[in-house]
């Protein structure tokens, strides 16, 4: 659609922008005051340059946690995107049984972050959850308060388990975007299920998928309160990913300085793979 | 191969609702039976979780704070994002686009970020611990969500009922609100629903921008399980009423919770 250029349009979007505003930039600014500065207490700080951000840049923990941070991510990315399109391929397509499935299916994104923790710590406690127990009595040693992979195993499935859904339900509104005609030609063509799925659906969903995948990413880069409630990042450090750490850095131990310095890094890189995927998403909205 | 396809969904609910029923059934043991023997369903039959959570304003004043902030929330976020995805749909101005790449990056920002520097400005405005101070730091993501999916809405709907409505004589205010409002009522309700979904699973910023009079519920069951030990039940039943809002409402998004998902871009 063409649109009119008319500057007064700013007037319709000034609300958001204030409000906003209020809440990204003086906080923002706030960290960056933090990220330079040093102080011995009493509320007297003084200017330290870029000091803590060299400090950050090569502190072993903060490379220990980004890197669990990206692992943890890369994972999430490979076993939900293939997972929900599997998913959203094999979901019926009309009748009662879609709403059904499309209700069921997003329970567990409406549930708050720290039940979903409490949910899944329930359910692995080794002496009395389901999965534990389960676990435990097929024979296998499993405690994820002590084994780092039993750890990472609960906090891997609890993520799949929240947040796969969001890739189905978008990758299933791309489907059923699909005309019926291009199904028909393509059995007339005698294409196989596999060909159907490489040149029709998968390029109708490519938009959707783009979508999820961004939207995962940042989620996923983001996660605080599930671990946080599931294992605190332990046992030990095993579970410490990056949002972890920054609050335990910030207001376990009250430094400031490094906190805020790690904040803005973080920040940048969500900010900078972000901005990648948003191009990508744009080019594809731009060519459709 | 077609007669067992059903058993991919069929399995992946079922995978979705074990932990689910493995909570409920909790709410419903004494503490006794929970730490002493492992059974799949009750054997000793109590409400007397529920019952401690309705009577104890600790617990239940919890759900009302949430509520309130949420309500409120909703609100802000949905009347200001209205005339905005308005301008973005329909109009090009100076730096639009990069205005709406910058609304985003707020979703981007890691809450984990702003939490203190928030604690820092809502207490220095005076507005620590009320609801308002949650409901406004919520609106740093709401807002760019809301403005996203509707603006998702606004773009289907065709530019020519504008011109249409200037013709028969309709005031702008008028044609908004009598005309324009109407087609996109179903989008209006998605980001209202995806508002009041966002900042309901929030609690991070929410908790930290309260101690005592606006505690929302999630912050009453992290700090109930910190210091009254193991009372697992109480927390699985707390658990439990908190899925309620959420399951009364989907069924009638169903249709729509994609889109909004996809930022109103599917």
């Amino acid at each position: 659609m063409d649109k009119t250029w008319n500057n007064k349009a700013w007037f319709m979007v000034l609300p958001v922008l204030l409000l906003v505003a209020f809440n990204a930039i003086i906080p923002l600014m706030t960290v960056v005051n933090y990220s330079v500065q040093e102080t011995f207490g009493d509320n007297v700080f003084f200017f330290h340059g870029v000091g803590w951000f060299q400090d950050v840049m090569h502190s072993e923990r903060f490379h220990a946690a980004l890197l669990r941070q990206l692992f943890f991510t890369a994972i999430i990315l490979a076993i939900q995107i293939p997972l929900g399109v599997a998913i959203a391929l094999t979901m019926p397509r009309k009748g009662i049984w879609v709403s059904v499935c499309l209700v069921l299916m997003a329970l567990p994104l409406l549930i708050p972050w720290n039940v979903v923790g409490a949910i899944w710590n329930i359910m692995a406690l080794p002496d009395i959850g389901l999965l534990g127990r389960g676990l435990n009595s097929m024979g296998f040693d499993y405690n994820y308060t002590r084994q780092p992979f039993a750890a990472w195993f609960t906090l891997i499935l609890m993520d799949v388990w929240h947040w796969t859904s969001l890739v189905v339900l978008l990758a299933y509104a791309g489907l059923i975007s699909i005309p019926d005609a291009y199904y028909q030609a393509a059995k007339i063509d005698g294409a196989s299920r596999l060909a159907v799925f490489r040149y029709i659906q998968l390029p109708k969903m490519k938009r959707v998928l783009t979508i999820a995948i961004l939207l995962r990413f940042m989620d996923s880069f983001m996660i605080y309160t599930e671990p946080a409630v599931l294992t605190g990042g332990g046992p030990g450090n095993a579970t410490t990913l990056l949002s972890i750490d920054l609050v335990k850095i910030a207001l376990g131990q009250f430094d400031l300085g490094p906190a805020a310095a790690m904040s803005i890094i973080y920040f940048l890189i969500v900010l900078l793979l972000s901005w990648v995927f948003y191009t990508l998403m744009m080019r594809n909205e731009a060519q459709s | 191969m077609k007669r067992v396809i059903w058993l991919v969904p069929a399995l992946y609910i079922l995978f979705l609702m074990v932990p689910i029923y493995w909570l409920v059934n909790m709410s419903f043991k004494t503490t006794n039976e929970i730490l002493g023997s492992f059974t799949l369903w009750p054997t000793n039959f109590t409400l007397e979780n529920y019952e401690k959570i309705f009577t104890d304003p600790t617990w239940y004043s919890g759900y009302i704070n949430s509520i309130i902030y949420v309500s409120i929330n909703t609100l802000i976020s949905v009347s200001v994002a209205l005339p905005a995805a308005y301008a973005f749909s329909r109009y090009r101005f100076l730096g639009d686009k990069h205005l709406f790449f910058w609304l985003l990056t707020n979703r981007m920002a890691p809450p984990a970020v702003f939490a203190l520097p928030f604690f820092q400005l809502y207490s220095a405005i005076g507005l620590f611990d009320t609801h308002i101070a949650v409901a406004l730091a919520h609106c740093l993501f709401n807002i760019p969500l809301a403005v996203w999916i509707l603006e998702g809405f606004m773009s289907g709907v065709p530019k020519e009922i504008n011109e249409t409505a200037y013709i028969d004589g309709y005031s702008f205010p008028k044609f908004f609100a009598k005309i324009f409002m109407p087609l996109i009522a179903s989008g209006i309700g998605v980001t209202a629903f995806f508002c009041f979904m966002f900042s309901w699973v929030e609690l991070l910023l929410a908790k930290t921008l309260t101690s005592v009079a606006a505690k929302p519920i999630a912050a009453v069951m992290t700090r109930t399980a910190s210091t009254s030990g193991y009372e697992l039940g109480l927390l699985a039943a707390a658990g439990a009423l908190t899925i309620i809002p959420g399951a009364v409402v989907i069924y009638f998004v169903r249709n729509y919770i994609a889109k909004g998902f996809a930022l109103g871009r599917v």
